[in-house]
């Protein structure tokens, strides 16, 4: 089974070593090509800045294959940057996958300052979550299950065959289990 | 007691975090709201505030000092993405200001004229992150030390002149390499060569890696030379004057963001710098005489 994560900035190494973490047959990937993109079974969008993101995207062609293996049914996961790529809706800027009906707002808790780490559940898990000029999921569809919240707030959402936090499971080097659940969601479809 | 522990600890893991967020990044010089904009919508992952680009601050001289904040605060309204901006070496009251108007990156600078010729901020007393320049795995341990979240090489800003950056990045690695081939016993020693706290050479020992994030900085101009550092190991590039002393900055912004997220590929290289218009002026480094070096700037 190979896991990508899609390499053109951000928290890449982190996601890739939290796979290797779990289990050394399970192949990472970093994904910067339409053939490496084709090589997954799975893939991560990794936190970073959305804004450079999706702009490497475009000018990179990767945006309609990305979008038609998700569509196909690929798991995909975003994290923080990741989901607002995902979203149906973003507070003041133009969708980009939408491919997830959420509604959610940038940097919703302010600058860096504001940054935190919390603890609460996930599923059925008690994690550590670290939350870094984090966006807020103001709405969720009706297809959409929230797996986690933070003051009343979802932070983290499946909808089929996504999945998306607003926090970052890369950055809790000890604790690979949001990793699992992921490639759980990618083995049960196999 | 112990929970204000706790706070510091997170605190300290967070500044690190956002600058993993910044990997594989553009940080881009910008002096007013407009420029920011141009940087965010070339794909720049984040800027950084100054009122006058390093090749500005070197011809006209005088003393440099942490910019307006209110200048900041037009940058911070006109860009989602995180606003750094520079304080001088030593400055404690610069960096608190600016953490009060929530700058989300605090860079302590050899590009501004220095505040204290002994002393530099005492960074763990703050919550906001500070970026710090290293020309060697001994002064980016110190800087770490006093609570940088985040390393950049010292090339010599507003040169256009990449040298100083290579000599740097190459240093730490080739440093980082014999420190994890030495053996436990003969740490304690190295550390005192390199002036550098005993715990973080552990660290380094063991890890083979920087316990923070290192960017290039000083003298990238070209989308060739922001690949070339990615290649000798760095996490992201710095571009201070390169971008808007440049013929086309727009263009050559974008480029430079393209290079450094494919920065192995020489084809995409070659795609992107192709007609980019005038490069920023350069400067030979031999042209400048020890008091005109900034990289001499810090301890």
């Amino acid at each position: 089974m190979n896991i990508g994560v899609l390499a053109l900035q951000g928290s890449v190494a982190e996601h890739l070593k939290m796979i290797t973490s779990i289990n050394k047959k399970y192949g990472a990937i970093p994904v910067k090509t339409i053939d490496e993109l084709a090589a997954v079974d799975g893939l991560i969008i990794p936190g970073g800045e959305s804004t450079t993101l999706r702009k490497l995207m475009d000018v990179f062609n990767l945006y309609t294959p990305v979008r038609e293996r998700i569509v196909a049914g690929m798991p995909v996961w975003g994290t923080c940057a990741g989901l607002i790529l995902l979203a149906d809706r973003i507070e003041g800027e133009r969708q980009y996958l939408g491919l997830l009906d959420v509604d959610v707002k940038r940097n919703a808790y302010g600058r860096q300052l504001d940054s935190f780490v919390d603890e609460g559940d996930f599923d059925d898990i008690y994690i550590r979550r670290v939350f870094i000029r984090a966006p807020v999921i103001t709405r969720v569809g009706e297809g959409v299950t929230v797996l986690s919240e933070c003051n009343g707030a979802p932070v983290a959402v499946r909808q089929g065959n996504i999945l998306a936090t607003t926090f970052h499971p890369e950055m809790t080097p000890r604790d690979n289990r949001v990793h699992k659940y992921f490639c759980s969601m990618i083995e049960s479809r196999e | 007691m112990a929970v204000k522990n706790d706070k510091a600890a997170d605190r300290k893991l967070l500044n690190r975090n956002l600058a993993q967020m910044l990997k594989g990044g553009v940080i881009m010089d910008v002096t007013n709201a407009e420029q920011a904009v141009i940087a965010e919508q070339a794909g720049a992952v984040a800027v950084m505030a100054l009122e006058r680009v390093p090749a500005d601050i070197r011809k006209e001289g005088g003393v440099a000092r942490m910019s307006d904040p209110k200048m900041i605060s037009e940058i911070q309204k006109a860009v989602s993405i995180p606003v750094m901006a520079k304080v001088r070496i030593g400055h404690f009251v610069e960096a608190q200001i600016l953490e009060a108007i929530k700058i989300d990156y605090i860079d302590e600078s050899e590009v501004l004229t220095p505040a204290d010729d002994a002393y530099h901020i005492d960074k763990s007393k703050f919550d906001t992150p500070f970026v710090c320049g290293a020309r060697d795995l001994g002064e980016a341990l110190r800087r770490i030390a006093e609570g940088a979240s985040m390393i950049r090489t010292k090339g010599e800003a507003g040169t256009g002149n990449v040298v100083e950056a290579v000599k740097h990045m190459r240093k730490m690695r080739t440093q980082i390499a014999e420190v994890a081939a030495l053996l436990p016993e003969q740490l304690a020693t190295y550390a005192k060569e390199i002036g550098a706290p005993l715990d973080l050479v552990r660290y380094v020992a063991k890890n083979k890696a920087l316990p923070v994030v290192n960017f290039a900085a000083g003298g990238v101009a070209t989308p060739a030379d922001a690949a070339l550092m990615m290649q000798l190991g760095a996490d992201g590039v710095f571009v201070g004057s390169g971008i808007f002393k440049s013929a086309d900055p727009k263009l050559r912004a974008e480029a430079i963001v393209k290079a450094v997220a494919y920065y192995g590929d020489p084809a995409i290289l070659a795609g992107v710098s192709y007609g980019l218009g005038k490069a920023m002026d350069g400067i030979e480094l031999s042209a400048l005489s020890d008091a005109e070096r900034l990289a001499k700037r810090g301890w």
